[in-house]
């Protein structure tokens, strides 16, 4: 269980969604959806699969648009920024894939290169080779640099794709699913990394997952989806003590099963 | 009247479909032309990714050269065997050169390497811009503030569009020469002699008009595989099916477009 964590401004919104809404076709995903991140908080967002939690941090992210209500992301409203707008805010939001989405074509140091040859022109290629040596050695994985992404493992790509994001310094960290497909050992790892990566770096971030231990771990505060709609909120024992049969079966399927 | 409930309810469904597959066709046409639009407005727009345009060329051109070399070599040699018969019969195999010549410079090389350009390139394109939308990574350079579309078809379809005609050329040589093997074997026909002949059958208008025709071939198939690439629908499936559709779309494509570019230069041959 993840200790109470002195560091949350609960004063400072970094992210405030009002009356969400988003459908696909006939289907509402997203209904009403309220929420609040507030500076250097993990906030962890639980529910089972297809109930639109990608969805969300997607939105959140700018790679989806929604169909009502506001989404501020360090104040500016996501849905009316203008496309260069929009790439500022984004140099500041870190978006770890669920399966790392790392460039197949280009090895470890290229894939981190890629956003610092981009958003930070001024660096030299000498403070280049220090800050991806700096970030590698954060993820602990300085000896992958030369290595192409098919060969890494599951959980080294994992790693490589939070560096990746976190090259560019971000305020807020989302991440999709991070430990789906990982054995128990190696998302006990990418955990870690999650908690250090919050307390080296400062941020705030929104972890998507149906994994309970996932969820203890790294979650100052949870929120459950379930029919589209946040439904139960708090620190992970204040969410499993509810008598919501829907929250006691996903528990179940988690811990018991 | 419960029968009759039934037939307005087929004739309302079947409408329906109707209706939705207009809707489709005209998305996709729309869908087609913002694409267009936005290539256009990009291609001119920093930031420039020279080097990712470099390393497309060398993808789209020096990898393409063994396959290049070996199918011009043969069709010219193949052609230049097949045309003699019916020139001999007329007592004039001396113009097989120019025969030759004029049939590869004006529509067998720049056919031949757009084809494969479509089957190699293009099929290639589909398949890499599929699999990366498939696996998050143009998402990935989006939520990264990197214009993927710069990075990724601009760059591509420039290197197609300036690599496909300096391909036909190459291919115009090597077929000419493949076909001067064969008339050296058969008539005993002297390089300079051939030579000649070549350069005496073929006008400005032949070569400018296959340089522009392979620019158009080269956009063409480009265009077509980021297209398909880049829109592809998720999972594996649709990785095969935009590298499919690549091809098959491209190459009709090229063909379209070389029956109305040979319609537009016999327009200029008649001025």
């Amino acid at each position: 269980m993840k200790k109470i964590n002195p560091n949350i401004n609960r004063e400072n919104k970094v992210i405030e969604i009002r009356g969400l809404k988003k459908a696909f076709d006939d289907f509402e995903v997203l209904k009403e959806v309220d929420l609040d991140l507030y500076q250097g908080e993990n906030l962890v967002v639980l529910g089972r699969s297809g109930t639109g939690k990608s969805v969300l941090i997607k939105i959140i992210s700018g790679l989806l648009s929604s169909d009502e209500g506001m989404v501020k992301v360090l104040g500016q409203q996501v849905n009316k920024l203008k496309p260069k707008e929009l790439d500022r805010l984004r140099l500041k939001v870190g978006f770890s894939f669920q399966n790392s989405a790392l460039y197949d074509s280009m090895t470890v140091y290229e894939n981190l290169e890629f956003p610092l040859i981009r958003h930070a022109k001024e660096m030299g290629r000498a403070e280049r080779d220090r800050t991806i040596h700096f970030v590698l050695e954060a993820v602990g994985l300085l000896q992958t640099i030369n290595q192409m992404p098919s060969e890494l493992s599951g959980g080294q790509r994992k790693r490589i794709g939070i560096a990746r994001t976190l090259i560019l310094k971000p305020e807020i960290m989302l991440y999709d699913e991070p430990t789906a497909g990982l054995d128990p050992i190696t998302s006990m790892e990418i955990n870690a990394l999650i908690n250090d990566v919050q307390a080296r770096f400062n941020t705030s971030a929104i972890i998507i997952t149906h994994d309970l231990t996932c969820a203890r771990s790294v979650g100052d505060r949870m929120v459950m989806l379930l029919d589209g709609q946040f439904q139960h909120q708090g620190t992970f024992d204040e969410v499993f003590s509810s008598d919501d049969a829907r929250v006691k079966m996903f528990y179940d399927y988690n811990f018991v099963n | 009247m419960g029968l009759q409930d039934n037939k307005a309810d087929t004739a309302r469904r079947q409408k329906y479909v109707v209706t939705r597959r207009l809707d489709r066709i005209f998305l996709e046409l729309y869908k087609i032309y913002a694409f267009h639009v936005r290539f256009f407005k990009e291609v001119f727009v920093p930031p420039y990714e020279f080097k990712e345009v470099v390393r497309q060329c060398y993808e789209v051109g020096v990898r393409s050269l063994p396959l290049i070399s070996l199918t011009g070599f043969i069709i010219g040699i193949v052609f230049t065997n097949q045309s003699r018969p019916s020139l001999a019969e007329f007592g004039a195999s001396s113009w097989l050169p120019s025969l030759v010549s004029i049939a590869i410079v004006r529509a067998l090389a720049p056919l031949v390497t757009a084809i494969i350009a479509a089957g190699r390139v293009g099929s290639n394109i589909g398949a890499e811009l599929g699999s990366m939308r498939v696996t998050e990574q143009i998402d990935a350079m989006e939520v990264s503030a990197t214009n993927p579309f710069n990075f990724l078809v601009v760059t591509r379809v420039l290197a197609t569009t300036f690599m496909v005609p300096a391909l036909a050329m190459y291919t115009i040589f090597v077929a000419l020469m493949g076909a001067y093997l064969n008339v050296s074997q058969n008539e005993l026909t002297s390089f300079t002699t051939y030579i000649t002949q070549v350069f005496e059958a073929i006008t400005f208008l032949d070569i400018f008009s296959s340089i522009i025709k392979t620019f158009i071939f080269g956009f063409t198939i480009g265009m077509v595989g980021c297209y398909k690439g880049y829109y592809s629908s998720k999972g594996t499936e649709g990785v095969g099916k935009a590298a499919n559709s690549s091809v098959v779309t491209a190459m009709f494509m090229v063909f379209i477009e070389e029956l109305l570019a040979l319609q537009v230069i016999n327009l200029f041959r008649a001025m």
